[in-house]
């Protein structure tokens, strides 16, 4: 067995206790429960289908719109003010999602502000006027197109980035016109990459349970939950989920089919595009019209959960709120690097059998790994729990037969557990990026390394991740994000007397203290700004 | 390499028996009510006894998973869920073990108990309806059933029938009056919705202040933590709300409970059970009267001002074990009424 086999034959390994946690709940399918699914197909099922097709293609398809053109004139222009836009714009990443849904709902409900305010001017009563419903599939599809359209716009920027600036100059010679350009050249070139966002963005609009909860939209999230805690059926509940799966393994399909005749590579030795300076007035409409998703992405709520910390919070809440950043800081950074290291050695892996005849099935593990993304983090959280009980189970009895003596539980309640869960959930946000990232890589580069020095090690050490350096560190900063917006896997699976800045936000929100949920959710906000504006620079640095 | 493995395996044993086990007495809480409404009982619990109190807070049924899965493992001692249906559920799974202390048990009115004691009720909670003072008579409507007739068209808010209230409350009512009577209701019900259902309790009651809806259904904690918010205008809102108590003369308004039960596989029985007496103390009850608004269990208790403030009351007389296992019958026949 070769170097090269091992390292497959490891990862493997490593997929296939990461994706267990999946395999358990897909299990469920061979035994369905008829009258529950008789039921479920009168009544619900089809709302659940429509639903969560509409929101994931809405999400999808905003966050595309959004992040695209973002991309597109962040690289190519320079004008007044961007050197701010390019931190605000990756702001709302920080935000989550049931959060801004709670914000916007207070400022645009019926009882809101801004109705009453319509009411009261114009002497109208409920049936006198229409106003856009928040609370509906189209607000939820908004809220979300609001916080995910950065996974669209960073992955395009770095796209983007990388375009040599020979093609413009081609294009130039060929007659086209600025807007051709971008339809025949750069926006096929960054397809990939708008794709690889835009499936991320959808698989968290599929998975996402507070903000459709809170709208009070029937979708598969919702209904697992429903079907779950309301019918107490577990079983009924996880094959919602497989169908779900299946959802997503279709979207991956046919995003992965989107880059088969993609193999981008791209050479770097040509200058890159140089941005074009835009003059004052135009380039003062450009700012604001970049500037618009931030303001309702980011400022407009960040504003309202401002204003309502510093009204009503009291010193006395501050006392443990150095535990809760310390407890959401450590497990996003420590849950951050593992993943995204994990990521690497498998697209690694996957790079390298691909460049010879191989029988390592890397492709399959790459997919199976991504299915945890799309899943509401609490059905997750079931399958780790009954994967880890068991585990506990069976080295307790071992160490009762062989030692007479058992440690009760080692995995479960511990802090790996939550790491763990985090990977089976996020692996797929730092694949796509590392996959993304080393598609840009040329083949030719690894032969040309391997020539030199036939060392796998050394031709990722050396060669490949300073490459990869903006994918890597894409991968991390929304990997850290997700976890420390994370919510129902931590709230399940934590340890006695832990908690973070998600848990004590939610559980505030929950139970409808929006205002006393302010200062937790304004601190996950700010706690994550550290790591966006880290990034930032440094995305911004090999972004140059 | 077996011998390197047994070494190893030796090794790892002596270093776990060297970390200090915890001599101090404590007690593990898994616990369905978030930390805001238990953290401060337990502090004064710790306080006073001595022993120490270690909690995990989360989503009731998820944390019935995780005892479940954790299996004779679990370290949990008490789960303490915020619905009757929750401590049905845990007690079918055989997660639970009987209150053995006849003093603790004694305390407990009998309806509040499982008849094998495998649970006990902490706290009650209710669920009326609300109008706007002014807007409505509140004799306009004395009975749930009238939320469906065609008086209230258009006119009634109330949250998702995912909510655990709901479905509790349809529960209680195909115990009382039937199923078909209760789809029949549930239907007309959901046909003089104001709006599809949205948001949460407190959300129903802007609503009607707003004037969005003229009835609303909620639980009267949401109220009363309204009417003692920090924030001004959540009170002006609040002070605008009246409740009424529907089929007083019939069946009764519907109630839920809080509650907590021992774990089957608790190591630390004594000090739960001292944990358990501490909860239904006068002191701790009242404690939940005046902090959440919820409804003591022990009479002599006295409530909060708002509770008082809405009135004394008739209870539904229905069996919370019925009832709790009547959950999944109450949304079934909800997804049939349509009702979201």
């Amino acid at each position: 067995m070769n170097a090269r086999t091992g390292l497959a034959t490891a990862v493997c390994l490593l997929a296939a206790v990461v994706v267990m946690p999946l395999i358990i709940v897909a299990a469920s399918v061979f035994s369905i429960d008829t009258q529950l699914w008789t039921h479920l197909l009168d009544t619900v099922f089809t709302e659940y289908v429509f639903n969560s097709l509409v929101l994931a293609g809405g999400v999808g398809l905003g966050a595309i719109v959004i992040g695209t053109y973002l991309a597109y004139i962040m690289v190519n222009y320079r004008f007044w003010g961007k050197g701010v836009l390019s931190w605000l714009l990756m702001l709302p990443l920080a935000m989550p999602a049931y959060i801004i849904a709670y914000t916007y709902t207070g400022l645009l409900d019926f009882s809101g502000p801004i109705q009453t305010a319509l009411r009261e001017t114009f002497g109208w009563s409920r049936n006198d006027y229409w106003f856009w419903d928040i609370r509906s599939l189209s607000g939820a599809i908004v809220m979300m197109i609001l916080v995910l359209y950065p996974y669209v716009y960073i992955l395009a920027r770095s796209a983007f980035a990388e375009q040599s600036y020979s093609f413009n100059k081609v294009s130039e010679l060929a007659g086209y016109t600025r807007l051709q350009h971008i339809k025949h050249v750069s926006l096929p070139l960054a397809r990939p990459a708008i794709l690889t966002g835009a499936s991320l963005a959808m698989m968290e609009a599929l998975a996402d349970y507070g903000t459709v909860a809170y709208f009070g939209i029937s979708t598969f999230s919702t209904g697992i939950f429903r079907t779950w805690f309301g019918m107490g059926s577990l079983q009924g509940a996880a094959q919602l989920s497989t169908v779900l799966c299946v959802f997503v393994l279709v979207l991956l399909v046919l995003e992965k089919h989107s880059r088969k005749d993609a193999a981008r590579y791209q050479s770097r030795q040509a200058k890159s595009i140089s941005p074009v300076k835009l003059p004052g007035v135009i380039g003062l409409g450009v700012f604001a019209l970049c500037l618009i998703p931030a303001i309702f992405g980011f400022i407009i709520p960040f504003i309202q959960l401002a204003i309502w910390s510093i009204e009503y919070a009291t010193v006395g809440d501050l006392g443990d709120f150095i535990t809760l950043i310390q407890n959401s800081l450590s497990l996003a950074a420590l849950g951050a690097g593992i993943i995204v290291l994990f990521a690497v050695v498998v697209s690694y892996s996957k790079r390298l059998n691909e460049q010879q005849p191989s029988k390592m099935p890397m492709k399959t593990v790459e997919q199976a790994l991504s299915l945890g993304y799309a899943l509401p983090g609490i059905v997750i959280a079931v399958g780790v729990l009954i994967l880890a009980g068991w585990t506990d189970r069976q080295i307790n009895q071992f160490t009762q037969a062989w030692f007479d003596y058992r440690p009760g539980l080692i995995i479960s309640g511990g802090m790996m557990i939550l790491i763990f869960a985090y990977a089976v959930r996020f692996i797929s946000v730092a694949l796509q990026n590392t996959e993304t990232g080393f598609m840009r890589v040329p083949q030719k580069l690894d032969q040309a390394a391997l020539s030199l020095s036939p060392s796998y090690k050394r031709l990722l050490g050396k060669i490949q991740i300073p490459l990869l350096s903006a994918s890597l560190i894409s991968a991390t900063l929304l990997v850290f994000v997700d976890i420390l917006k994370e919510l129902p896997a931590t709230l399940v699976l934590r340890p006695f007397n832990f908690n973070t800045l998600a848990v004590r936000a939610y559980e505030l929100a929950s139970d409808e203290r929006l205002i006393d949920a302010a200062l937790p959710a304004i601190t996950i906000v700010l706690v994550g700004l550290i790591p966006v504006v880290l990034l930032t620079r440094q995305l911004n640095k090999a972004n140059v | 390499m077996e011998v390197v493995i047994k070494k190893f395996i030796f090794a790892s044993i002596l270093a776990s028996l060297l970390i200090p086990s915890v001599v101090a007495q404590e007690v593990n809480v898994y616990s369905g009510r978030q930390e805001a409404l238990i953290k401060p009982l337990l502090d004064k619990f710790s306080e006073r006894t001595g022993i120490e109190v270690n909690l995990v807070t989360g989503g009731s049924d998820a944390l019935i998973s995780r005892l479940q899965s954790e299996g004779d493992l679990s370290p949990a001692d008490i789960i303490i869920m915020a619905d009757a249906g929750r401590l049905v559920r845990a007690e079918q799974l055989g997660l639970t073990q009987a209150v053995t202390d006849e003093a603790l048990i004694q305390t407990v009115p009998e309806a509040f108990k499982a008849d094998n004691n495998h649970w006990i009720a902490l706290t009650k909670r209710a669920r009326p309806i609300m109008y706007r003072k002014g807007d409505v008579s509140p004799d306009a409507i004395s009975t749930l059933a009238e939320l469906g007739t065609d008086a209230w068209k258009n006119e009634v808010c109330i949250r998702s029938s995912s909510n655990i209230y709901n479905q509790s409350m349809t529960a209680s009512l195909i115990l009382l009056q039937g199923e078909e009577a209760t789809l029949a209701w549930s239907k007309a019900l959901v046909g003089n919705f104001a709006r599809s259902p949205k948001g949460g309790d407190r959300d129903q009651i802007k609503a009607v202040v707003a004037g969005e809806c003229k009835l609303a259904v909620a639980n009267t904690y949401y109220l009363g933590g309204m009417l003692t918010s920090a924030d001004e205008e959540t009170r002006a809102i609040a002070e605008q709300v009246g409740v009424i108590w529907p089929d007083q003369d019939t069946t009764g308004t519907h109630i839920n409970i809080s509650g907590a039960a021992i774990t089957k596989y608790a190591q630390n029985t004594d000090e739960a059970q001292a944990l358990l007496a501490f909860m239904l103390e006068a002191d701790s009850q009242q404690w939940y009267a005046q902090v959440n608004h919820e409804y003591p269990l022990l009479d002599g208790v006295e409530w909060s001002k708002e509770l008082q403030s809405f009135g004394t009351f008739k209870a539904q007389d229905v069996d919370f074990e019925k009832m709790g296992a009547m959950n999944g019958e109450a949304l079934r026949l909800m997804d049939k009424a349509g009702w979201r």
